[in-house]
């Protein structure tokens, strides 16, 4: 084993916790929201694709390449539906609620999409069971024999899950600075009154945020999928928590901080299993090392690693 | 609706309810004189992850109770089944016992299925002297103690039909030094009490026989990602991975060493001889290993009834690794209630009298003979070591543990 190889498999489970980390920090960024739901979504998304593969490949056992953007297409339109109407549905009439009614809205959402996957996916005719773990489609393409490169081992699905990060972070990138929707999120951000006065819909752009962030999601949820070979309705929380702290560590709000934030965070877990050494090393303790350096992090930049200093709205 | 309306429909309402209560005990009092009723308990998790399991147990035990019912195995009394979702939580496993032992027609549990809930629900049991025989817990402590040197009993209240950790881990690694001829294992463990004993069990014999553990790793039960784990394993080139723990985590734990080209057998005792490992897994899950308690059910003519039996009753889930065990721990309790029910006026009454009846209980069962030691654990200490072959367990060697 070299060095390579932890370093490897933490950036591979950092790209997922940075995928999830966004929709918190863009939902917060707009409307000062911890959806705690979000984490929901990643497993909803997963199970979008996995029902993508059922209906379109499980049939002819179809599991060439090209089944997986589709899978892709399909988990994301079930995350961004399933996310939209939540924020529709359960946020926008908290609007202008205290600030405590939509954090307990969201655990709520949270624990209500959990059940509503692990009571009801199997009743649909032709779908497993989803009270366990169900098995993910195992497409050779991506989850082959791992490759061998400059002595260390790096699983097919790791290519996939840096893949889909870079692709996505560069798309986020045009898209928030580029385009005129994307601007229009950054004045909403910024002072969202103003953003109103200047005739930009804001409840659109809330939507859009949503829709942004559970896109995202539902990528993880398939590379989740690819790389694990199972998906299961719980899958979603400690996922959330995670990610959740990788916006944090990151600076909760900054795009570009929750994808360094996932990274680190993953590196920093994966390390911490190897070379911490005697009682306090291994796979067991790798958690306690990353809220150990979140608080580190947070007792000297309180903003995160990339977050601005400035008067705290929340 | 106006507020007098309102009084007046509940009134109506009430007086009615009133009039019903009063047929139904009039009812339940004269069918009382003839045959009085008595409850088994399941505490198993009924959903979730494990609840494969845990729902083979309950239906098994549902079959027994059924089955002594249909015989009137008991003159002047009904058994009845009471099932409680322990969720694989020592919580909810003792909110669970509490319930139970508030029931004054409980007399017996059959239960847990994880060992860590055992402890949990154990002294709550006891304290209501509430007889229960465990059809799957493994860890050995619970019943001589957590000191295997100098044994002592802990709750008189506790049996258990299956072998313990303290036989299967070291049956495992008798195998894989004698048998495989395999020298250098790696351990993992998931820190559960079942896992991290079966684990402890296996490397301590292992290193006995002269074998090497190269590598000794614990994983957190909620993990899905192994990578690290086996790139640390991977590195030390074991011949074989031991992995303390249930299905859930060994079959990603299979697929996962596979996909980073660790490409050695993974065994397990007998929380992972489950075929959702193998769905789990995947494809590359041939040649993984596991060990269970008992010969293969299949293989005993007593086993061959209890198959027919319970496809006959029609159940919606299988009745999985541990159904046939439950089936024995509910027939032991049936042994036992034949001795203490006849005598006692309710079923609260009778709790005493099954708990020491049950030490003497002594059947032919379907997972062999049926009959518990001082401590409570079971005398049979039979187990068979299985592997996977084309997609199914099958089954390879029979053995009694020494």
């Amino acid at each position: 084993m070299t060095f390579l190889d932890p370093l490897i498999n933490g950036l591979s489970l950092g790209s997922l916790y940075a995928l999830i980390a966004v929709g918190y920090t863009v939902v917060y960024g707009i409307v000062q929201l911890i959806n705690f739901a979000h984490g929901e979504i990643f497993m909803v998304g997963a199970f979008g694709a996995l029902s993508t593969w059922i209906v379109l490949g499980q049939a002819s056992a179809n599991l060439s390449w090209w089944m997986l953007p589709l899978m892709l297409v399909g988990g994301m339109v079930v995350g961004v539906t399933v996310a939209v109407l939540m924020e529709r549905f359960a946020y926008r009439p908290l609007r202008h609620a205290p600030r405590l009614a939509p954090l307990i809205t969201a655990i709520g959402i949270s624990v209500f999409l959990q059940e509503f996957v692990r009571l009801f996916y199997g009743a649909i005719p032709g779908f497993p069971d989803a009270k366990a773990a169900v098995v993910f489609p195992q497409i050779e393409f991506f989850t082959g024999p791992a490759i061998e490169f400059g002595g260390a081992v790096i699983q097919r699905a790791t290519f996939f899950t840096l893949g889909a990060l870079a692709v996505s972070w560069a798309f986020l990138w045009f898209f928030v600075n580029k385009t005129k929707i994307g601007r229009a999120m950054l004045a909403t951000s910024q002072d969202p009154d103003t953003a109103r006065l200047m005739g930009i819909d804001v409840n659109r752009i809330i939507t859009i945020a949503f829709a942004v962030g559970a896109a995202l999601a539902a990528i993880a949820g398939t590379a989740h999928g690819l790389r694990y070979g199972n998906i299961d309705f719980k899958m979603g929380f400690l996922a959330g928590l995670k990610a959740f702290t990788a916006a944090v560590l990151g600076g909760i709000g900054n795009i570009n901080g929750a994808v360094v934030g996932g990274l680190v965070l993953g590196v920093v877990e994966s390390l911490a299993t190897v070379y911490v050494p005697g009682q306090f090393g291994g796979a067991a303790w790798k958690d306690v090392w990353a809220f150990v350096l979140l608080i580190i992090v947070l007792v000297f930049r309180p903003q995160g690693i990339m977050g601005a200093k400035v008067v705290d709205r929340a | 609706m106006s507020k007098k309306t309102m009084v007046l429909g509940v009134a109506a309402l009430l007086s009615a309810s009133i009039a019903l209560t009063a047929c139904g005990s009039r009812t339940a009092e004269t069918s009382a004189a003839t045959t009085k009723t008595a409850k088994i308990a399941v505490i198993a998790p009924l959903t979730g992850d494990l609840s494969v399991m845990g729902l083979g147990i309950k239906n098994s035990v549902d079959l027994a109770i059924k089955q002594a019912n249909d015989a009137k195995a008991i003159p002047g009394w009904t058994l009845a089944l009471d099932a409680q979702d322990d969720t694989a939580n020592p919580d909810v496993g003792a909110n669970a016992a509490t319930k139970v032992a508030a029931d004054k027609s409980v007399v017996a549990v059959v239960g847990t299925l994880n060992s860590g809930v055992a402890q949990s629900v154990q002294p709550i049991l006891n304290t209501g002297n509430i007889a229960m025989v465990s059809p799957a817990n493994t860890n050995p402590s619970l019943t001589i103690g957590a000191d295997p040197a100098n044994p002592k009993r802990t709750y008189p209240n506790y049996f258990r039909v299956c072998t313990t950790d303290a036989v299967q881990g070291p049956f495992a690694a008798q195998y894989v030094y004698n048998t495989l001829k395999l020298t250098k294992v790696a351990v993992v463990n998931d820190k559960k009490p079942y896992g991290q004993g079966l684990a402890e069990a296996f490397a301590k014999e292992f290193t006995k026989l002269g074998g090497t553990v190269v590598d000794n790793a614990t994983v957190n039960k909620d993990d899905k990602d192994f990578s690290t784990v086996i790139s640390v394993m991977k590195s030390k080139s074991p011949e074989l991975v031991y992995f303390g723990t249930e299905f859930q985590l060994a079959g990603p734990m299979s697929s996962q060493m596979k996909a980073a080209g660790l490409n050695v057998p993974l065994m397990g005792g007998d929380g992972i001889y489950d075929d959702k490992f193998i769905a789990l897994a995947g494809a590359k899950a041939e040649g993984d290993l596991a060990t269970s308690v008992g010969a293969p059910i299949e293989s005993l003519a007593s086993g061959k009834s209890f198959l027919e039996a319970y496809k006959a009753a029609g159940y919606k889930d299988g009745y999985s690794a541990y159904g046939a065990y439950a089936y024995d721990a509910a027939n032991a309790i049936i042994a036992a209630l034949k001795v203490s029910l006849p005598n006692s006026a309710d079923a609260a009454a009778a709790r005493p009298g099954t708990i020491t009846a049950l030490a003497n209980v002594s059947f032919d069962g379907v997972t062999g003979k049926v009959g518990f030691d001082k401590y409570g654990d079971a005398t049979a200490k039979v187990l068979t070591v299985y592997t996977v072959a084309s997609g199914k367990w099958v089954a390879k060697a029979t053995d009694t543990a020494k």
